[in-house]
């Protein structure tokens, strides 16, 4: 096989299971944001949180990986409960600067908390047998891990698609993004309806943090890390547009994995150049509403 | 909610008849209380003898606070990528310094104002036409961009390891740098009661007025004429010159600049430190850096942990509770002390 199809192929495989673990991530970030406006930067809080709960359970109680996973996604999702109707939800009428001084106080208090308790420096788990290999596929061999985190994130998808698409409270959310006031008026609980997408997202960006242990690595410090990353997908895609975040992920995290790969040292620089070309061609995103203020 | 609003001298409410231009007269005027900063400021040279390379870095990052100030306070611009333009005066001088053999400090100063300036003019022309969360991120993809530009440019910048070899020639050829930060520390607030004074002329003009005008309400400022893009990209540049003025204090009282100028903490740091001060009050950011480096200096010394979860804390309350920074909250204090009194 050429090499340059080859390095094609891996590119393309690692860059999808970067961007499964980011839309993962940021698909709740998106929907809370296209919904009530909030630009909730502690959202990278949820999955750091998320992490070490996975790796609690792991290390600490033995539970299995995939059943931590779920259970990271329920205790992840209640614990933002409270603190939505508590801190956030006197902000919803707040400036952005507001909001995003906020929640990046969150951010700092939980990176605090988070190193107090299990120290700064990475913890690793150990990952199920089924999991740790390789697949062969013929002409090339992938670790299995990445495949797996391709298949959750098309799974997410489907999931997500099929909740917004095919069911009533799908549709409520979609009216509620497209306009409030409209939504609001014609009988529909806005308020408890953004409870249930905050603590859906958050539950979700919980999962992304555990599933992230084993392929970007887990620190206190990734709330902050990463979250400048979520915040492009979130933006490049469009407020509350479940494909755009869709799209923004599979664009992002294969030009970053692709520019890494080119050039090492300034790889992380594309990224960027691409934020601010979809951004000045694009204000609102690739599917965002016009004029998001 | 609309942002803190500068506070004039209240119009006397037992005289109705104070025409128009004797209130633009009070507002500018200085009032006695004003002195106090600068009082403190020198008296500290000889109470805290030994704390005057902490004093510096509080008036350089009160100079950078204050140049956060100008956009954010008065032009109503969110900015979570400020630190570009410090990065780029401070790399501006360390670089004229290690790699030109540019050593004279007035100049290098001028110059690191100038580059930023230069930068704030290409990417204000181009970013400022859009708002809210896109401006936001445009100007933090813009900042994360140039530090992974210098992260690369290692054989200008030194990379990660940090620009080494910077030497700066005595101030007027007279006054060198010494053990203590003496001469640093008149030196950097000479620098900020000049950017003070400019700063504050600007906010009392005509054009600060009209900055206002565009924060509270673009749409009706372009409706009666006003050049909007024209002035946004004018207080935007002047906003990255003092920031870069800034960054170039920082290269020269440190003889080292790290990447670290241009990272998004520190982007971050500045709003908090003007936040916590109060936004759009001049005053604030002298506050918000004294208070921001001392709870720093402090917390951080018992443990980093200590220090992340003390600044959230603080940031969520001041959110929560005084929207109008320390200074507002004092304010309305004493009005409340007042109030009850009368």
């Amino acid at each position: 096989m050429p090499q340059f199809l080859e390095a094609a192929i891996s590119i393309i495989f690692d860059g999808l299971a970067y961007a499964m673990l980011l839309f993962v991530i940021s698909v709740g970030l998106s929907i809370t944001m296209g919904l009530m406006g909030f630009v909730n930067l502690a959202h990278g809080a949820f999955a750091m949180a998320g992490g070490y709960v996975t790796v609690s359970l792991m290390n600490g109680l033995g539970v299995p990986f995939l059943p931590s996973l779920g259970l990271t996604f329920v205790s992840i999702a209640l614990i933002s409960i409270p603190l939505e109707r508590l801190v956030y939800a006197p902000l919803y009428k707040a400036t952005d600067l507001d909001q995003v001084l906020l929640s990046i106080g969150l951010v700092f208090m939980a990176i605090g908390a988070v190193t107090f308790v299990y120290g700064p420096s990475p913890p690793s788990v150990q990952m199920p047998e089924f999991l740790k290999g390789q697949i062969d596929l013929g002409f090339k061999v992938f670790p299995s891990y990445r495949f797996f985190v391709i298949l959750v994130g098309f799974l997410m998808i489907f999931l997500l698609w099929f909740g917004f698409e095919r069911t009533i409270i799908g549709a409520k959310i979609r009216a509620a993004v497209d306009n409030r006031s409209m939504a609001q008026s014609i009988g529909i609980n806005v308020d408890r309806l953004f409870i249930l997408t905050f603590a859906m997202g958050s539950g979700l960006a919980g999962i992304g943090g555990g599933m992230a242990i084993e392929i970007v690595g887990l620190s206190p410090t990734f709330a902050i890390n990463y979250l400048v990353l979520f915040l492009i997908v979130v933006v490049v895609g469009g407020l509350g547009s479940l494909r755009g975040a869709f799209l923004a992920a599979i664009v992002l995290g294969i030009v970053d994995t692709a520019g890494k790969y080119i050039w090492p040292e300034g790889g992380a620089f594309f990224i960027y150049v691409v934020t601010i070309a979809v951004l000045l061609v694009r204000p609102d995103g690739f599917f965002g509403k016009e004029h998001v203020q | 909610m609309t942002m803190s609003e500068v506070q004039p001298p209240s119009l006397p409410t037992n005289s109705p008849k104070v025409s128009p231009t004797q209130y633009m007269h009070d507002r500018v005027r200085w009032r006695l209380s004003e002195a106090l900063p600068w009082i403190v400021a020198v008296g500290a040279f000889w109470v805290f003898p030994n704390y005057l390379v902490l004093g510096t870095q509080m008036i350089i990052m009160i100079i950078f606070a204050l140049s956060l100030d100008l956009i954010l306070g008065y032009a109503g611009i969110v900015s979570l990528g400020h630190a570009a333009y410090f990065g780029v005066g401070a790399y501006t001088t360390g670089i004229l310094s290690a790699h030109f053999g540019w050593n004279e400090p007035l100049s290098g100063l001028l110059m690191g104002g100038m580059v930023a300036g230069v930068f704030g003019f290409a990417s204000g022309w181009l970013l400022l036409r859009y708002h809210g969360l896109a401006l936001i991120m445009l100007t933090l993809a813009t900042s994360i961009m140039l530090y992974e530009f210098a992260n690369v440019a290692e054989v200008w910048t030194g990379g990660f390891d940090g620009l080494l070899g910077i030497t700066i020639d005595p101030i007027f050829g007279i006054f060198e740098s010494d053990l203590w930060g003496k001469t640093y520390y008149w030196y950097s607030l000479f620098v900020l009661f000049l950017v003070f004074l400019a700063v504050r002329r600007i906010v009392y003009s005509a054009f600060g007025r009209g900055l206002v005008g565009i924060r509270e309400n673009t749409k009706r400022m372009h409706a009666i004429g006003s050049p909007v893009h024209q002035r946004l990209v004018t207080i935007y540049v002047i906003s990255t010159i003092i920031a870069g003025f800034a960054g170039a204090l920082f290269a020269q009282s440190t003889a080292y600049v790290t990447l670290d100028v241009l990272s998004f903490s520190r982007s971050g740091t500045v709003v908090i430190v003007l936040i916590l001060g109060g936004v759009g009050r001049l005053y604030g950011a002298f506050i918000g850096s004294i208070i921001y480096m001392i709870i720093e200096d402090e917390l951080s010394r018992i443990s980093p942990e200590f220090w992340e979860f003390g600044l959230g804390l603080v940031l969520v309350l001041v959110v929560m509770f005084f929207r109008r920074g320390l200074l507002g909250a004092a304010e309305d204090a004493m009005k409340r002390i007042r109030g009850a009194s009368s």
